[in-house]
């Protein structure tokens, strides 16, 4: 039977692993190549980074940091976070990445998930999608949560995956990095309108949001940045209590 | 020992050199006759679409060297797929060592098949060493049925080959080279066979 994953997600800066609450305040959280070998020792299913650089200078450290995570680290990764066309997955593929997300870009022209899922198959491809539940409808926000749309987050999932993506990060604005559990109504919803793998991100505070999320089988995966960071959960105990639970999880 | 990762243009597959130099060997990518000719063992990677991939390997003529080669070939993933009959991604013709047709998942599962599940009735000397029932990664939309070339199955929708052989051919379907130590161990027992 195929297992939950588990995924911890580290938002990439400069080289330097970051986290903030609600997309803002960034703390640092160490070097990345090491957090990632902790991790995948540990027994993390996938890692997920996130380049949240602002400048072409620092993109170019995080091409040398995902080669010696290629290098070092033997559990699937995702890198996700500037990605605009085809010669920057290219270059993220290149160095060693898995799968690719894109986000802003994707918004901005849809057909990018194509032209990807095209090139290098939708199993490599990952739609990051960041919603804010405004007056009862869940809006898709880019630019990191800064610019509202005018997409609704379930229509946007369903053309992304008729688009080729291959899977779907969902990240609610609302849960992130206020540690109250996922947001699991709109997974579970999200779960029932596209045939794609959905990884649950923002709200992880406790090892019974992931049970929660897992029990209403409201997502395959669920991604968490700092209560794995600043060791409130750890992978192992977290593991072991969904196997209590009757998780299928990989142990 | 010499071992050469077939390098046709498809997707990432660097991962199975890095995986190789963490066991200490240091592999060549490369889709030079003479460096596959002379190599002890071949790995045949893989991800993206099989009907790109497979004009890739005709425009290189790759897919006249493959069937023939009398080494240990290693089809990873799309590199298992092509080495079977036809496989249903863009109705592709296969390099026909495996004697099975690749189907895709239905929809009554979410396609592809992504994660660790755990690969079973291990026959083969490739699974030496591991416990029984170990976890691989895969990710998929495509798979082959179970024949009697099968030397591993693995269950999603219903059983299906996570491991095919044929003579000195064997495929995965799972990345052992994203599997951690359990995938780092088929990676060795393949080097030792």
């Amino acid at each position: 039977m195929l297992t939950k994953r588990i995924i911890p997600c580290l938002d990439i800066k400069n080289g330097r692993t970051v986290k903030g609450v609600n997309f803002l305040n960034l703390r640092d959280a160490g070097d990345p190549v090491e957090l990632a070998k902790k991790y995948a020792k540990k027994g993390a299913d996938e890692l997920v980074f996130l380049d949240i650089s602002a400048t072409l200078e620092s993109r170019t450290t995080t091409h040398d940091m995902v080669r010696e995570v290629a290098r070092q680290i033997d559990i699937p990764f995702t890198v996700g976070g500037g990605v605009r066309s085809i010669e920057d997955a290219a270059k993220l593929l290149k160095s060693g990445a898995d799968k690719v997300a894109v986000n802003s870009s994707a918004i901005k022209r849809p057909e990018l998930i194509k032209e990807l899922s095209q090139a290098y198959g939708n199993q490599c491809i990952v739609v990051a999608i960041d919603a804010k539940k405004i007056d009862d409808k869940w809006i898709v926000h880019f630019a990191g949560g800064t610019i509202p749309t005018h997409l609704d987050l379930f229509e946007w999932a369903k053309k992304v995956e008729a688009l080729g993506a291959g899977e779907i990060l969902f990240t609610s604005m609302n849960h992130d990095g206020v540690k109250t559990g996922f947001a699991t109504n709109a997974l579970k919803k999200l779960s029932s309108v596209v045939n794609i793998p959905i990884i649950a991100s923002g709200g992880a505070g406790h090892i019974q949001h992931f049970v929660d999320v897992f029990e209403h089988d409201a997502a395959d995966a669920a991604l968490a940045a700092s209560v794995f960071h600043f060791g409130e959960i750890s992978i192992v105990d977290l593991k072991k209590e969904l196997k209590q639970h009757n998780i299928s999880i990989r142990l | 020992m010499k071992v050469t990762i077939l390098d046709y243009g498809a997707g990432n597959i660097q991962s199975v050199q890095f995986a190789l130099a963490r066991l200490g060997v240091s592999a060549i990518l490369s889709s030079d006759k003479e460096e596959i000719l002379t190599a002890d063992k071949i790995i045949f990677p893989g991800v993206g679409h099989a009907s790109e991939a497979m004009k890739q390997l005709n425009a290189t003529a790759l897919s006249d060297l493959i069937p023939n080669l009398k080494q240990d070939v290693l089809g990873i993933c799309l590199g298992m797929q092509l080495l079977c009959t036809s496989t249903g991604e863009g109705e592709t013709e296969g390099l026909d060592v495996f004697d099975v047709d690749v189907k895709r998942f239905s929809n009554a599962v979410k396609v592809p098949h992504m994660g660790w599940n755990r690969i079973e009735d291990l026959k083969s000397d490739l699974f030496k060493g591991l416990n029984s029932n170990p976890y691989m990664y895969s990710v998929h939309s495509y798979y082959a049925p179970i024949v009697s070339q099968t030397i591993a199955s693995s269950n999603y929708e219903f059983p299906f080959s996570a491991a095919l052989q044929h003579k000195n051919f064997y495929g995965v379907q799972f990345h052992p080279e994203k599997s951690s130590s359990d995938g780092a161990q088929i990676l060795t027992n393949f080097l030792n066979l």
